[in-house]
């Protein structure tokens, strides 16, 4: 199934959050932990679903709280693995990082509007609000609604931390939630422009939605950029852990990178590992 | 089994029902006092009526909880479609029973009630891309205050219809026969007698419709534009109370989280405000 409605996915979600905060980590048994970047964990819960499945009597426990406690429960050993949306940094290459998948955003315009093509810093100028006007930019003389993702979001951080704003110096016309209602909403308004993720925009695109994906510095906006690497604002999904895994971490960390995950990274509108 | 036992088991099955609907009630207050508590302690109540802006993903110290634009989106979208709804459905409710020949009556019921059942997340699909597009041409950016009052009228507008219809239904014929020997014409007879009544039961229509208007997420969410400000214009962008717990729920953490529960806790007072006036206000009328 492609697309899960928006309520279900945040219920299910509300829920896991509430378990998770009510569960404690313990390491004894067959039991593996997984905690941090609340983008992965979903993606992991559905991956964990599989795994335990295929391997009766194991439970895989995912908890949530941002990639930076995915990377301290990591090293700290209060889990078997720890999530980060992020490549580590320098001093974190004491840890092991295994890439599940990428997660890429494109900008988004209306198919009608004549503009095919933005700098970085155009659309920083249009976000804060001191371009207005689709004529400043090439476009038609019409006032530009700029569509902006709800504080929380993975998306939101992503595109924050590209182009270097901070969302305080954003000023919206819409604030939206998941990348489906951004769609809709930029395919209702031909001046709009907004943000969601690549998965979800190529797929609509290609299905008679009148939107159009824009080209990030010149590299088009597709799911095999972000897949090899080149597409800019893009970043991997990273299982970590302490020591080089062994064991069930390591038969978990083997099975989300194999094959037999891709239709879950895909429904979570992540890209696939390329090979 | 003798009568007794029977009756016995009866009224304690009854009993426990009674009670488990009173828990979950007071189970989920104390579960949003509890959850909001680390908010209000680090945050401070103060702070989410007078900080500058709503950007609560940094920590308690860093971030800005500033709920009043949210509190006033909720009150506007919700006293607007009020405002709308209550004439058009005690209007409809006037018409069915004392103008409509009986089969249109019997259609026309039939109509608001579908339109009673239809999910809110279709009226919201059918507001994202047929009602916001039109506004937008009318003064951009289209999600609105006036989508989204537009979208709460559709939607409460059967309540009171309905509750307004059944309540004119329960009016005495007596009364209506007394009406007609002392020669009142129609109207008079709607609007000195009919409605003295039936006002009781329109009252109440009015007030369960005030509590979807508040409580309703899913619609308003779509149609909205969801901007955290205090809106100006009726074609200004607004976020309600509801919107925002359902568009940061998913992703929120720590303080963040925590004052989410605060807006569910504000959302949870406003309904206690509006069912304490409705027992003050059945208290103080005369017509049972």
């Amino acid at each position: 199934m492609k697309k899960t409605p928006a309520f279900i996915t945040c219920s299910s979600l509300l829920i896991m959050a509430v378990l998770g905060a009510c569960s404690k980590s313990d390491n004894s048994g067959n039991k593996l932990v997984i905690t941090g970047s609340s983008t992965v964990a979903p993606l992991a819960v559905e991956i964990g679903k599989r795994f335990e499945s295929l391997h009766p009597g194991i439970r895989v426990n995912v908890q949530t709280g941002g990639s930076s406690r995915g990377i301290a429960d990591a090293r700290s050993g209060l889990a078997d693995i720890g999530m980060a949306s992020r490549s580590l940094k320098d001093s974190e290459n004491d840890l092991h990082a295994f890439t599940i998948a990428h997660d890429g955003i494109c900008i988004i315009l209306h198919q009608a509007n004549i503009v095919n093509a933005l700098s970085d810093e155009q659309v920083v100028a249009i976000y804060k609000g001191t371009i207005k006007n689709w004529k400043e930019v090439g476009g038609p003389d019409a006032p530009i609604t700029v569509v902006n993702k709800s504080e929380g979001r993975a998306t939101l951080d992503l595109f924050l931390h590209y182009f270097k704003i901070k969302n305080t110096d954003i000023h919206p016309d819409v604030v939206i939630g998941d990348n489906e209602q951004g769609i809709k909403t930029v395919a209702g308004n031909p001046d709009a422009i907004g943000y969601v993720s690549i998965g979800t925009a190529e797929y609509d695109a290609t299905h008679d939605i009148p939107i159009k994906l824009l080209p990030v510095n010149a590299v088009p906006a597709t799911l095999e950029n972000v897949g090899n690497g080149s597409f800019p604002l893009s970043r991997p999904l990273n299982l970590v852990t302490k020591a080089v895994p062994t064991g069930l971490a390591k038969e978990f960390i083997d099975f989300a990178r194999s094959k037999q995950v891709h239709d879950l990274v895909k429904e979570q509108y992540f890209v696939p590992l390329s090979k | 089994m003798s009568r007794s036992r029977s009756d016995a088991m009866l009224i304690w099955t009854l009993r426990c029902c009674a009670g488990i609907a009173g828990a979950i009630v007071l189970l989920i207050g104390g579960f949003l006092v509890i959850e909001s508590l680390p908010a209000l302690q680090h945050i401070g109540i103060k702070r989410f009526f007078t900080d500058a802006s709503w950007h609560p993903s940094a920590n308690a110290s860093q971030g800005t909880f500033n709920l009043a634009p949210m509190l006033w989106g909720t009150l506007l979208a919700m006293s607007g479609s009020v405002l709308l709804a209550t004439p058009l459905g005690i209007g409809s409710a006037v018409f069915c029973h004392y103008y409509a020949p009986p089969m249109v009556a019997k259609f026309y019921r039939k109509l608001i009630e579908l339109l009673a059942g239809i999910p809110s997340v279709v009226y919201g699909f059918w507001g994202l891309v047929v009602l916001v597009p039109l506004i937008r041409q009318l003064e951009p950016p289209g999600p609105s205050l006036l989508a989204g009052i537009i979208i709460l009228t559709i939607m409460v507008l059967p309540t009171v219809a309905l509750m307004a219809d059944a309540a004119l239904a329960n009016v005495p014929s007596h009364y209506l026969q007394g009406a007609a020997a002392l020669g009142l014409s129609r109207w008079g007879t709607i609007s000195g007698v009919a409605f003295p009544a039936a006002k009781s039961g329109i009252v109440t229509g009015v007030i369960l419709q005030t509590g979807r208007a508040i409580g309703e997420t899913m619609a308003i969410l779509m149609v909205c534009g969801n901007v955290v400000q205090t809106p100006s214009r009726i074609f200004d962008p607004i976020r309600t109370l509801t919107a925002n717990i359902a568009l940061e729920m998913a992703y929120a953490v720590g303080d963040h989280r925590s004052a989410l529960f605060v807006s569910g806790l504000i959302l949870l007072a406003l309904i206690v405000i509006l069912v304490s006036a409705a027992e003050i206000h059945s208290k103080g009328h005369v017509y049972g």
